[in-house]
């Protein structure tokens, strides 16, 4: 995200934070190292008067980190973030808050696609989801009492991509792969460089509002299976997931509470509204998943160094920096 | 820093270019199967079509009356009555309509379908859609398609035999309300054979309710013919009458309409198909050949 930004040159100043450094070459943005609550955050804001705040950094993956640190992130994180985008003679104008669209659940009595105003249909179970709602809720809360700040969220679809790992994907990257019997859902996927994109498009035209965010088509399950070229094992329809946590205590599947409902019912989301806005996806679904695999197929070859450019800090300092450097425009 | 007048300038610019819209993702050659959006496999619905042709021609023996009252293109929704153990109208209708007019018809089922385990990932194949009515909508304004509901639910399939041919309450009235939003049709069909193809004799509640599902019938067929009964219809003679298509005389595209309007024109459509059942009855000689 940062690095979309950088090539803009209307942007003065890009600052990005998190609990580790950046993991991508950064040229003009700055970064803070901060706490997982983002504690610091309302200090940093009246120090530097910026005017929006991207906040990319909710939990959707409840098997990477433990309950308790996921409500620590998502929902005093964004309260932390909210106060302080919200205090007085605060100079933010513009919050976007990337979300995801599980905050729909999947369901047998859900519709076949779900437009932004549409509510569940089935109570939230999972902590990822209820902690999701609760986040959305503040943001809600946040619009209606600052209403000269833009405020945007987006719900993009699960994520498959080249680089991000989530339960699905490395699912998908295994042998063998779990489903449910008896099921076959339809899912919709993002390319993760839709995501960027997509946040960058918000950010740069101010656009408010909630969106939902997906690649066009939707795909059976059986068949993402198919193309990443893994065998489905089906777990009983009945007693899903006691079945499935033996299997993920053996470390053959992962298996979050989240997947029993969409390996059943999967969910469809509607993106007219994203597209109105101007934001056309890049990828289809089918495009994520082909996106997915061919970089799976590229780290079977290459291993899990990285392929690119390897970024060494000092060299780009000194050619950034350094007055023996030479400028084109004759300045040292 | 750049100023505001070079920004302008810019922008400008990028303007007057046309910049290329990204095109519709092409999918070609990346996908395996021919499941659409809707989770409906068109080369599924062939073989079915092909495997349930000699039902409906040489078992059913099929015979449709004012089907040029189905309109060739654009919406409509078809209301029927429901019956049997395990309907066996709504493919009869389905393969009817598609055979006959070439039209798809897109069948809204109870949600139980879609959370049963195999048998609602084949009703999906096949051309079913869980029944919400944002689904209905899409199907009826957005797509111009045929769109099949039994306003009964399961109270229709799941009344024993001593209640044949009499129609169940029609629900709310959603039908109706789906119809007057998406500024369609709705077409009436009797149904007339169904409730014979598969009677229930007695139904087991207790039984249901610990297996989840809306009802558990003993049927006729289960008596005759064991466990195969589940499958085999009784070769019952079917017959089916369009009647009139019913216009709603609202603007569409209301977020609600009228509640006391909406029941009453679902009960007028009911007492009429109710009516037309009568009279069918009447004309028919033979269950088993009319």
């Amino acid at each position: 995200m940062a690095q979309a930004l950088e090539s803009d040159p209307d942007v003065e100043m890009i600052l990005g934070m998190g609990t580790s450094e950046p993991s991508v070459p950064l040229e003009r943005a700055e970064f803070v190292r901060a706490d997982q609550t983002y504690s610091i955050l309302s200090r940093i804001v009246r120090a530097t008067q910026v005017d929006t705040i991207v906040h990319t950094f909710l939990v959707v993956d409840s098997t990477r980190v433990s309950s308790r640190l996921m409500h620590e992130i998502n929902v005093i994180g964004t309260m932390n973030l909210l106060a302080a985008a919200g205090q007085s003679g605060s100079s933010v104008r513009q919050v976007v808050v990337k979300s995801a669209s599980l905050v729909y659940g999947a369901a047998s009595t859900d519709p076949t696609w779900f437009r932004e105003e549409m509510a569940r249909t089935s109570p939230a179970r999972t902590r990822v989801e209820r902690s999701l709602l609760e986040v959305e809720g503040f943001v809600r809360d946040f619009a209606e009492d600052n209403p000269a700040t833009v405020v945007t969220v987006l719900r993009f679809a699960n994520v498959l991509g080249t680089d991000i790992v989530t339960p699905i994907s490395s699912n998908l990257s295994r042998a063998l792969c779990p489903s449910v019997g008896g099921y076959d859902p339809l899912l919709q996927f993002i390319e993760e460089d839709d995501v960027v994109r997509c946040l960058e498009h918000v950010t740069r035209h101010r656009i408010p509002g909630l969106y939902n965010v997906a690649g066009t088509g939707r795909l059976p399950w059986s068949e993402v299976a198919g193309m990443c070229g893994t065998r489905l094992l089906p777990l009983p329809p009945a007693g899903t997931r006691a079945a499935a946590s033996a299997l993920v205590r053996m470390k053959l599947i992962e298996f979050p509470p989240e997947l029993d409902g969409l390996l059943r019912y999967g969910r469809g989301i509607d993106t007219t509204r994203i597209t109105k806005a101007g934001y056309h996806c890049r990828y289809s679904t089918a495009g994520a998943v082909d996106s997915f695999i061919q970089a799976t197929r590229l780290r079977r070859s290459l291993g899990k160094q990285p392929i690119a450019y390897t970024y060494e800090q000092d060299v780009e300092q000194f050619f950034r920096r350094s007055s023996a450097v030479l400028r084109p425009d004759g300045t040292v | 820093m750049v100023t505001s007048r070079e920004t302008a300038h810019r922008e400008q610019r990028a303007a007057l270019v046309p910049l290329p819209r990204p095109a519709e993702p092409a999918d070609n050659g990346l996908r395996l199967s021919d499941v659409d959006e809707w989770g409906r496999s068109a080369h599924m619905r062939e073989l079915a079509r092909q495997l349930y042709a000699p039902l409906y021609e040489k078992w059913f023996r099929v015979e449709w009356e004012g089907l040029e009252r189905i309109p060739r293109q654009g919406g409509a929704l078809l209301v029927a009555n429901h019956a049997g153990a395990i309907p066996s109208d709504a493919p009869v209708i389905m393969h009817g309509i598609e055979k006959e007019l070439g039209r798809p018809v897109y069948g809204l089922a109870d949600y139980f379908f879609r959370s049963a385990p195999w048998v609602g990932t084949m009703w999906a194949r096949l051309g079913g859609v869980p029944a919400h009515p944002d689904n209905a909508l899409r199907i009826l304004r957005d797509q111009g398609d045929l769109c099949l509901v039994f306003p009964e639910g399961t109270k229709g399939p799941s009344k024993t035999y001593t209640d044949r041919y009499r129609l169940r309450r029609f629900g709310r009235g959603g039908f109706v309300e789906i119809a007057m939003r998406a500024g369609v049709p709705v077409i009436p069909i009797a149904v007339v054979g169904a409730e014979e193809s598969m009677p229930i004799l007695f139904r087991l509640p207790s039984v249901a309710k610990v297996l989840g599902v809306p009802y558990v019938p003993v049927t006729a067929n289960m008596l005759a013919l064991g466990p195969l009964g589940l499958l085999g219809y009784f070769p019952a003679k079917f017959k089916l009458r369009v009647l009139e298509p019913v216009t709603f005389d609202v603007p569409p595209g209301q977020e609600r309409y009228s509640k006391s309007r909406v029941m009453d024109e679902a009960e007028k459509i009911r007492l009429h198909l109710q009516e037309t059942l009568y009279e069918m009855l009447r004309a028919r000689r033979s269950v088993w050949f009319g």
